[in-house]
């Protein structure tokens, strides 16, 4: 059996430390010994291990399941456990998902993010107190919000819109997802309350459906079409 | 305000069980011109298509002269029709450079005179195109 092909990646990535740092600057490495299906997390880890202890990120279950790796990849919102080399080929840039204040290199201060995550209610409100049973729901009445109830809170979606970068203010295409996630609930109660939030000027209407949020995210969720159903929602709003 | 669950039982909205809040219709200003955008961006698609057929495919551009809009205009029809393209285009094109302002000029009192120059052009804009179409002899 042959030896597998092994690649040598030219890295790219943009190191910046506000505590010592004037401004961020671009480093580059040349990271042997990578496959084709490796990915490009693990160029940051072979990085971060044998080249340059000092280079920061964030990655806990490095299986596209947490969400704590997003960043910049080549250009695009990815998280860095998903994208293999066989897909960005051997030279990769990366660095901080942007519009988030930079802590250190491709970690940001996700307390902005997540506050606005909270600020849509994002939790089952239901009066009643169904004693010892489960609140029942079809599957259509389930299948309704399937889609929204993907997401990760990885901010990749949200810090790669436009609107967002240039207006921190807005509450950003996660939140608003997992509004849609409780909205379209049939068992929820609170929507009066998580619309009053969307409804805001820092709400639903500051996106311009430029579908940057669709195309970043990890879980593929079609997140401009859930905000375009959460406007149309506050839209035929009756009394 | 109740809601039904899928089991056919209405339970009140809010915890507790005190009485439901007063619902006031949820549309405000933003939502309408969220509405206009559409729908108004629907119509010029169709003017301007007429528009542009009309004066650079079906008539030559060299050729269009006073004349020729004086022949177009003793049609009040064709007075609404390019009208209406002026109104819907400014006030179009008003709304998403309001929303642009919102999203890209933070401090308010740079908002409020950026603003307050965009409206007073557009306002200008609108009079003068305006009292053209009106007053056209």
């Amino acid at each position: 059996m042959d030896a597998p092909e092994t690649l040598t990646v030219h890295l790219r990535v943009k190191r910046y430390n506000p505590e010592v740092d004037r401004r961020p600057h671009w480093q580059e490495l040349t990271v042997e010994g990578l496959e084709p299906t490796d990915r490009v997390l693990d160029v940051l880890h072979r990085a971060k291990w044998f080249h340059d202890g000092t280079l920061s990120f964030r990655r806990s279950c490095a299986h596209g399941v947490c969400g704590s790796d997003a960043m910049v990849v080549n250009g695009a919102n990815a998280l860095a456990c998903q994208v293999l080399l066989s897909e960005v080929g051997t030279d990769v840039t990366v660095e901080a998902i942007r519009g988030l204040p930079v802590i250190k290199d491709l970690v940001v201060d996700m307390r902005p993010f997540f506050a606005q995550y909270r600020s849509v209610l994002p939790w089952l409100v239901a009066g009643d107190d169904p004693g010892y049973r489960e609140r029942r729901q079809s599957p259509e009445e389930r299948a309704r919000f399937d889609d929204t109830t993907k997401c990760i809170l990885c901010a990749a979606c949200t810090t790669s819109c436009p609107v967002f970068w240039g207006n921190s203010g807005y509450v950003g295409p996660a939140a608003i997802v997992q509004a849609h996630r409780f909205l379209f609930d049939s068992r929820d109660e609170g929507g009066a309350d998580r619309l009053d939030v969307l409804n805001e000027r820092s709400g639903v209407w500051r996106c311009r459906t430029a579908f940057n949020c669709t195309n970043a995210c990890p879980r593929g969720i079609k997140v401009t079409s859930a905000i375009q159903e959460v406007k149309r929602k506050i839209f035929s709003d009756r009394v | 305000m109740t809601a039904t669950s899928s089991t056919g039982e209405r339970r009140p909205a809010v915890a507790g069980g005190a009485p439901a809040r007063a619902r006031r219709p949820r549309q405000n200003f933003e939502t309408w011109s969220w509405f206009f955008m559409r729908v108004s961006g629907l119509v010029l698609v169709f003017l301007a298509l007429v528009h542009f057929a009309l004066t650079h495919i079906i008539n030559d551009v060299v050729e269009t002269d006073a004349a020729f809009v004086a022949e177009r205009w003793d049609n009040p029809l064709w007075r609404l029709f390019d009208w209406s393209l002026l109104a819907l285009a400014l006030l179009h094109g008003l709304n998403g450079v309001r929303w642009s302002i919102d999203d890209y000029v933070r401090s308010p009192a740079w908002r409020a005179g950026v603003k307050a120059v965009v409206y007073t052009g557009s306002g200008i804009l609108f009079a003068y195109g305006t009292f053209t179409i009106v007053t056209f002899a």
